[in-house]
């Protein structure tokens, strides 16, 4: 899926890394908890997460992850927006919950990892 | 062989991250297995976030030679009591700040254990902890 329809569909915005919009993803994980994310094994995935800390950027770095949303319309801060530029990454913030932007990606065939 | 060197002071979960990101770009330039540097870095940081959640200061010293990339992350701090209870999945003593920042689920050194060749952990209560990774290539 490209990440031009995840915005579509997340009635998203993007932050930073508008280049990457033409990018075709084709699995996600959503996760508060970047520990969980660390022992994935799977890379190149769309990471879903509620938390808008500079952790997301270096969990994401370190797993080797370069899309991300994050939901409950929390909003990032110039900081991490720097980071995430630096990394070639883009992120994207969506008003809708956790729940509902998984739930509308997965009925619309983005795959989960497990 | 190339030696590293980062300094981690507790609490500073801004700055975590670093030593791992400074050690990824330097180990793409030597052309190391992409699989080996995740390896290594998922660990790295996993040890950073440890440091930072835990511990006073620490230390990280990396050094790459020919087949090999050796981690060490020394800390002061209050040490680990019960060193096999800590590599046990899900057993944490995280604060709940720590908690916040999405770490604290008790999955650090296991996934260090996971990720590393070998792992090796001392600690003196009260005094600090010595974490000893090794990763093959």
């Amino acid at each position: 899926m490209k990440i031009e329809r995840i915005i579509q569909l997340l009635e998203a915005q993007v932050i930073c890394g508008n280049h990457r919009i033409s990018d075709d993803i084709s699995t996600a994980f959503s996760s508060d908890l970047m520990s969980d994310v660390l022992t994935l094994d799977t890379e190149n995935l769309l990471l879903i997460t509620g938390l808008a800390n500079v952790q997301i950027i270096r969990t994401a770095e370190v797993a080797e992850i370069h899309h991300l949303v994050i939901v409950r319309n929390k909003k990032v801060n110039d900081d991490i927006v720097e980071l995430a530029n630096s990394l070639n990454m883009i992120i994207i913030e969506s008003p809708f919950s956790m729940f509902k932007a998984s739930g509308i990606l997965y009925s619309n065939g983005l795959k989960p990892i497990y | 062989m190339i030696e590293l060197k980062f300094n981690i002071e507790g609490g500073d979960f801004d700055r975590a991250g670093t030593a791992s990101s400074e050690t990824k770009k330097v180990l793409k330039q030597l052309n190391i297995d992409p699989r080996v540097i995740k390896r290594t870095v998922v660990a790295l940081y996993e040890g950073e976030v440890n440091i930072a959640a835990h511990a006073f200061r620490g230390e990280v010293i990396v050094s790459v030679s020919d087949h090999q990339i050796q981690a060490i992350l020394k800390d002061e701090g209050p040490g680990i009591p019960d060193i096999s209870q800590a590599m046990l999945e899900g057993f944490s003593t995280a604060s709940s700040k720590v908690r916040e920042m999405g770490f604290g689920a008790g999955m650090g050194l296991p996934n260090m254990k996971k990720n590393a060749d070998q792992l090796q952990v001392e600690s003196v209560p009260g005094s600090g902890t010595t974490v000893k990774m090794i990763f093959n290539f």
